[in-house]
């Protein structure tokens, strides 16, 4: 879908479910788009825990937006039937940016030779003649050290400095304002059919990396059970290539305890340009992987109804035995 | 006791749970009470409760460190050094055994392992499975294995590959189907030019598919030629292909075709001449790398 019809259906989801779809305007492209984002929850008084996903950082990743758009799609149509679905929207509130990177996104669809844009839009500086810098390696994360090119006509420019692009800035801010509630990052890019795990820095490891290996693992074989595809899970410099200023590293040195970035679909076939028969399979096995991190991540933070009453049970106990060894 | 045992989980009432446990041991001295006995059974059902939902499927395999990548020895089949190395065995695979009917893909890397050499290389040793794409997720799987070795000189130059696969002459040998595709555009009058395979949106007609895969078995010989330890190369596009006069009973292609490196990023766009006939596979003849304008569309101050 082109960004105008992206736009246009991120309203009607809004006009069509008030009372838990709200949009939020959060920054502006170089070319001066308003970047928005789809807030999805049941509302509430107080403060909500949240999860967050951006699709579409790199322009020529056009399965990831379209993965935004189902998984958008499939919580709308199931939180009324869904119980667990259900659940997710009164204990969090999903923020959904569809497409992050619109300018690229937009220069991607202009014509043929545009295609296999990835960058921002913005002019190069100083005595450069090259557009773009590479959004994925402009946050404060580590920035310059390690994965990127100085040279700024190259696909991983980092940019004159650390987030020079509004884009990086934008989603900087927003997550810099809701770090307290932010439980989950999730950043789906293609292609390559994995689940990056922080850091991208191969001496650095993330304290929790045990377990979001073992999360990233769970969801790979979610999204396996589906259409049997494999998905390998890894941190960026075992699996892929060592890289700086990420996103997912952003978000998890501010403390957003569970952040992955998934590639999707395919694993070099076709690459970019995946087929259109590939589309829905590829969105119905990635909602597969995302759902099974957010339940284990809800599951984590929102104690079932069973442990509940074991921990009322224990606390009593407890009372109990320091009220019998005080008669002692 | 039970605290030992159990060292991975990390819920805040269990620990409170073996606290008390070990408190109650200690205080051994005290009359065994009635609450004493309570706790302690609770803690066991507790923490064996705790233990049943918490138990992970699988051990998440220890991270890898730059220094462990670059000594000899076994390599983590799932990792990018290895997965590299297979790749540039499957471009050497594809350049002998691709045709307008068959490219291989990898499909995964079982054991590799890695050594430098004394001429100042690196050999990798990889035992890997791989699948014909044409045939879909039907076909079966070959086992290959191969030696792959990249020179270290100061000037880049290609890989040595040593392969050898099993069974690779039982698999169904796509011969009819290259033999009509052959008697269809060897004739004088066949002119087959298109561009930009598959379009923007990922489409592609049946009848440019041959054509499309003999685009990539083509460009496998520069992928092959051009890889280094530092390189992952795949076609994404074939940008155009331009049918040429046959000469001794080749069909003569032209393609540009665009190739994607996946460390840097880049796109990287190669013109090359090829022949093919279902007697002598593919041959390259000519290749061209071509600077690709994108990028600088600021007109210079």
């Amino acid at each position: 879908h082109t960004m105008d019809e992206i736009s246009a259906w991120m309203n009607q989801m809004e006009r069509e479910n008030p009372d838990v779809v709200s949009s939020m305007i959060y920054g502006k492209t170089y070319e001066d788009r308003n970047i928005t984002l789809l807030k999805i929850g049941f509302e509430s008084t107080t403060p909500k825990k949240a999860v967050w996903m951006d699709c579409g950082i790199h322009a020529r990743e056009w399965i990831a937006p379209a993965f935004c758009q189902h998984f958008v799609k499939e919580i709308l149509g199931s939180y009324k039937s869904d119980s667990k679905v259900n659940t997710l929207f009164k204990n969090l509130d999903f923020y959904i940016t569809p497409v992050l990177n619109m300018d690229g996104y937009i220069y991607s669809w202009k014509e043929y030779t545009t295609r296999l844009w990835r960058k921002s839009r913005s002019p190069g500086t100083g005595d450069c003649t090259c557009f773009g810098t590479d959004l994925n390696r402009n946050f404060y994360a580590n920035w310059g050290m390690v994965g990127i090119s100085r040279d700024c006509c190259s696909d991983i420019y980092n940019g004159p400095t650390a987030l020079s692009e509004p884009e990086a800035k934008a989603v900087t801010d927003f997550l810099g304002a809701y770090q307290n509630e932010m439980l989950c990052y999730l950043t789906i890019h293609s292609y390559g059919q994995l689940i990056l795990v922080p850091y991208g820095h191969p001496n650095i490891s993330a304290p929790n990396y045990d377990e979001l290996m073992e999360v990233g693992l769970a969801a790979a074989k979610a999204i396996t059970a589906v259409h049997g595809k494999s998905y390998k899970v890894g941190t960026p410099p075992d699996i892929l290539y060592a890289n700086s200023g990420s996103s997912r590293d952003f978000a998890r040195l501010i403390g957003i305890p569970y952040s992955f970035t998934f590639e999707l679909r395919d694993e070099g076939n076709y690459g970019f340009i995946l087929p259109e028969d590939q589309i829905q399979p590829t969105c119905e096995e990635a909602y597969q992987g995302a759902m099974s991190i957010i339940n284990y991540v809800h599951d984590k933070n929102f104690k079932s109804a069973a442990i509940t009453v074991t921990a009322t049970l224990w606390t009593t106990l407890t009372a109990l035995y320091i009220s019998s060894a005080n008669v002692f | 006791m039970l605290c030992a045992h159990w060292s991975r989980l990390r819920r805040v009432s269990s620990r409170s749970c073996c606290a008390t446990a070990l408190r109650s041991t200690h205080s051994s001295t005290r009359l065994s009470s009635s609450p004493e006995r309570i706790m302690k059974t609770f803690c066991s059902v507790w923490l064996l409760l705790s233990v049943v939902e918490l138990s992970p499927a699988q051990e998440p395999p220890l991270p890898e460190t730059a220094e462990d990548m670059a000594s000899t020895g076994d390599l983590e089949p799932t990792h990018y050094p290895a997965r590299r190395a297979a790749q540039v065995a499957l471009h050497y695979l594809n350049t002998r055994h691709g045709s307008p009917f068959r490219v291989f893909g990898l499909q995964q890397v079982h054991k590799a392992s890695a050594e430098d050499v004394e001429a100042g290389g690196r050999k990798y040793k990889l035992d890997f499975s791989v699948t014909d794409w044409a045939s879909g997720s039907a076909g079966p799987a070959l086992r290959c294995s191969a030696d792959v070795l990249f020179p270290r000189t100061e000037r880049h130059s290609a890989p040595d590959v040593k392969l050898r696969c099993e069974a690779l002459q039982q698999i169904n040998r796509t011969v009819q189907e290259e033999e009509a595709f052959y008697q269809k555009h060897i004739p004088p009058d066949s002119a087959v030019s298109a561009r930009d395979i598959p379009d923007s949106y990922g489409n592609m007609s049946e009848e440019m598919q041959p054509f499309w895969r003999l685009a990539r078995v083509a460009a496998s010989f520069i992928m092959l030629r051009e890889s280094s330890e530092n390189t992952e190369f795949n076609m994404v596009q074939m940008a155009s292909v331009t049918q040429q006069e046959s000469s001794e009973e080749q069909l003569m292609l032209e393609f540009v075709v665009l190739l994607h490196d996946l460390p840097s990023q880049e796109i990287v766009q190669w013109k090359l001449l090829a022949s093919w006939s279902p007697d002598r596979g593919v041959r390259v003849l000519q290749t061209e790398w071509q600077p690709r304008c994108p990028h600088a569309t600021k007109p210079p101050n």
